[in-house]
């Protein structure tokens, strides 16, 4: 307890320590709702996700409607507005894939991990979502790991491949 | 001129008439879910299709003009087809409990699926229960009765520029909700309800309080009072089927004094004493030349709107509070002194065109009388349906007078429920209290009108007094931005009175108005108040003989500490993320 306590705590900081740069990012581009997309991308960079508190100040600083900003990231896939795991795993459910079953490996990363696409394990070892075809149609169906790309990925191995990423 | 035949009928139109448009002048209605007359056509629902000559695929009416020589058909069996496809669609996941929903026999969706003939639905019904909104308490938002129109987010962001409402998410997962879906009353949402009246559907409505009041109205314990809006005279006839514009002020006293309610008096009478309040602060800032243009304060989604997006000219609004407020003040002290009646048996409930008056009763400050000063707030709507629920026909009703000491109201009164009408009325009695002469010419035809911002010059005693107008949230911020840039770069604004009005129109187009709405019938309920000033005895607020009364009896003079202590407020500034108050 005492030391999920102090993690928690940690991480907290770290954030805090983000603002500041936060504050920077949006400064550059003041009072300019057109550069909405440009800032947020930047913000996401920066935190790994866009927590409340980032979005509200991105709506203050770029003259914004807060309302805007929440319609832009919950439009957009590449947006999460839960914090991100250290390993991104993503699911290829472009056509090809998809017809070579790419939805049961989905749905068994979704149960041995225990989260639904879009999520991030507890311990934020990882984060669990889906792509739009990534052009390795010829290795239906694919799955990407962080920058790496797994092929011919079936329900039985895809755990063994994602437990490699400590 | 632009001439084309419509299903064989040839038809001339402008240039940049929509084919919708122009088939409606060819004589065919086309059938549409998201179009309104008032807003943008968005073509979200896809219903009002047609076929075009030459033009592979089907187009969306009421977004594509009409061209030379087109050659359009808006009934084929492919068209039919099409348009029954689409909203059995929408049907499939759409709340179909009809007989229980508030929109029954308003509904636009209902009268679609009658009218294209819609008896099974042949795909599966594929609905997920999501939770109601309730976090507002002016408005209800249901989202399993949604069907994506667009036009409640429409009028919130582009109309209104508040922005509480949008769409979220994509596809499959969209809906329209508030920012960290939230719920309306914990965001931005001023409570005008435009959306509520925009809404096709059950989607979104007002959070009654009709039940609340049938039980204060048959609990012999309790003495109900009951006050109804400048607006609401102008009104309710259509929820008995009267057409809009119909002035039924004597049928809507006797109709509540058949509700049963204990005494019937009037809003009207706290609009002239408003009027006495706001002219006299006026007189007051005019003479010392501080915190001009003076702002009213009337409209409680404009004050909302202010707190949130223009909480730097607090200092520039009248502390006047709404003739609502005044009234509900008055009603538990002055009037239940009059009539003996102890205040806490007083249940004070008010009839208005409006949502946003049932935030404004709850605020914290709204309790001068040492009770909450009005109880419930009930939209013209409510109120039709009490009547229509007790067997009451408006239609049927004699004209009866509003009961005495608080019904009494003058033609500068009751114009109060319109685009500058309170501009106008102010107008007439500052004056007489600046000059101690009366204005000779009472109809200030310049302001009045559905010109979103209107202008006008006053010559009072050889100085000239600059005064505008502004209906919709959206004017209003257009408006306040240039006095906040004059004040800013110049040191002072070219007006000295400004009135606002949240609502486009006016409180006659308030988000309580009956279902099935337009700016055309706000312009005739706005006629109809005017018809109704011009044959009043008195036209001026300070004619009024029970306001007099009651600065005589009760609270001394006008802007004096009585009067400051029951009749005028404060204002908070706001979050701009969530409309609570924010401290320091």
């Amino acid at each position: 307890m005492a030391v999920e306590e102090k993690q928690c705590q940690c991480s907290d900081m770290q954030e805090e320590d983000l603002y500041s740069k936060l504050d920077e990012i949006i400064n550059d581009h003041k009072g300019k709702p057109e550069d909405l997309i440009v800032v947020l991308h930047k913000a996401q960079n920066l935190f790994g996700y866009l927590p409340e508190k980032v979005q509200k100040k991105v709506a203050e600083g770029l003259d914004v409607s807060i309302n805007e900003v929440c319609g832009v990231i919950t439009f957009y896939n590449f947006f999460s507005t839960v914090p991100q795991g250290k390993h991104s795993v993503k699911v290829c459910l472009g056509t090809a894939c998809y017809v070579r079953g790419s939805q049961k490996v989905l749905e068994k990363a979704e149960k041995e991990l225990g989260i639904k696409t879009g999520g991030t394990t507890e311990d934020r070892r990882f984060s669990l979502g889906v792509v739009r075809c990534i052009g390795a149609c010829g290795l239906a169906p694919a799955m990407l790991v962080d920058e790496d790309v797994y092929g011919r990925v079936k329900t039985t191995n895809v755990m063994e491949t994602v437990e490699k990423y400590e | 001129m632009i001439k084309a035949k419509i299903n064989n009928v040839d038809v001339e139109v402008p240039e940049g008439t929509s084919i919708l448009l122009a088939a409606l002048k060819a004589g065919f209605k086309i059938p549409t879910l998201c179009n309104h007359p008032d807003l943008v056509p968005e073509g979200q629902c896809g219903i009002c299709v047609v076929e075009i000559d030459g033009i592979p695929g089907l187009k969306r009416s009421c977004m594509t003009p009409l061209a030379e020589g087109m050659k359009v058909r808006t009934n084929t069996l492919k068209l039919m087809a099409t348009r029954k496809r689409l909203v059995e669609l929408i049907l499939t996941n759409h709340d179909t409990d009809c007989l229980t929903c508030i929109k029954s026999q308003s509904c636009e969706l209902q009268s679609l699926a009658a009218l294209l003939g819609i008896n099974t639905i042949e795909y599966p019904k594929f609905e997920e229960k999501l939770p109601i909104d309730s976090s507002s308490v002016s408005i209800v938002r249901d989202p399993n009765k949604c069907v994506l129109c667009g036009r409640c987010v429409q009028v919130c962001s582009n109309i209104q520029t508040v922005n509480a409402l949008a769409i979220n998410n994509r596809g499959f997962d969209t809906v329209i909700s508030t920012a960290f879906d939230a719920g309306l009353g914990n965001s931005v949402c001023i409570n005008c309800g435009q959306c509520v009246v925009h809404c096709p559907v059950g989607a979104l409505y007002e959070n009654s309080q009709v039940d609340k009041v049938w039980e204060a109205l048959n609990d012999p314990d309790k003495f109900v009072v009951v006050q109804e809006a400048p607006a609401v005279r102008a009104m309710i006839g259509e929820e008995f089927g009267m057409p809009a514009g119909s002035l039924v002020t004597g049928k809507m006293h006797a109709a509540l004094r058949r509700l049963k309610f204990d005494a019937v008096l009037d809003t009207n009478f706290a609009a002239d004493l408003t009027i006495i309040e706001e002219g006299t602060e006026l007189v007051a800032r005019l003479k010392s030349g501080q915190n001009l243009p003076l702002i009213t304060s009337c409209s409680p989604g404009w004050i909302k709107f202010m707190e949130e997006f223009f909480h730097d000219m607090i200092p520039h609004m009248s502390t006047a509070k709404s003739p609502q407020q005044m009234f509900g003040a008055l009603a538990k002290t002055y009037y239940a002194e009059e009539k003996g009646v102890a205040p806490e048996k007083i249940v004070s409930v008010s009839i208005m065109p409006c949502t946003a008056k049932k935030f404004e009763c709850l605020r914290p400050e709204m309790r001068a009388s040492g009770y909450q000063d009005v109880d419930y707030v009930l939209t013209t709507r409510e109120m039709g349906r009490m009547l229509r629920e007790a067997g009451i026909d408006l239609k049927e009703m004699p004209d009866e007078h509003p009961d005495p000491i608080m019904g009494d109201y003058t033609g500068a009164g009751t114009i109060f429920g319109t685009t500058g009408g309170v501009m106008e009325a102010a107008l007439r009695s500052g004056y007489f209290l600046a000059t101690g002469r009366e204005l000779e010419d009472l109809d200030i035809t310049s302001v009045r009108g559905l010109k979103g911002i209107k202008e006008a010059e006053i010559d009072i005693d050889g100085t000239k007094l600059k005064v505008a107008v502004a209906h919709s949230a959206g004017k209003a911020r257009k408006l306040l931005e240039r006095v906040r840039d004059q004040i800013k770069n110049e040191g002072k604004s070219e007006y000295q009175f400004i009135e606002v009005m949240a609502c486009p129109g006016g409180c006659v187009g308030g988000g309580g108005q009956s279902w099935g709405s337009n700016m055309a019938k706000r312009a005739r309920r706005g006629e109809a108040l005017y018809a109704e000033d011009k044959s009043l005895p008195h036209r001026r607020s300070h004619e009024n003989p029970e306001v007099t009364t009651v600065y005589e009896k009760f609270l001394g003079k006008p802007n004096g500490e009585k009067a400051h202590k029951l009749l005028h407020t404060h204002y908070h500034r706001r979050s701009t993320v969530d409309g609570k108050v924010l401290l320091g």
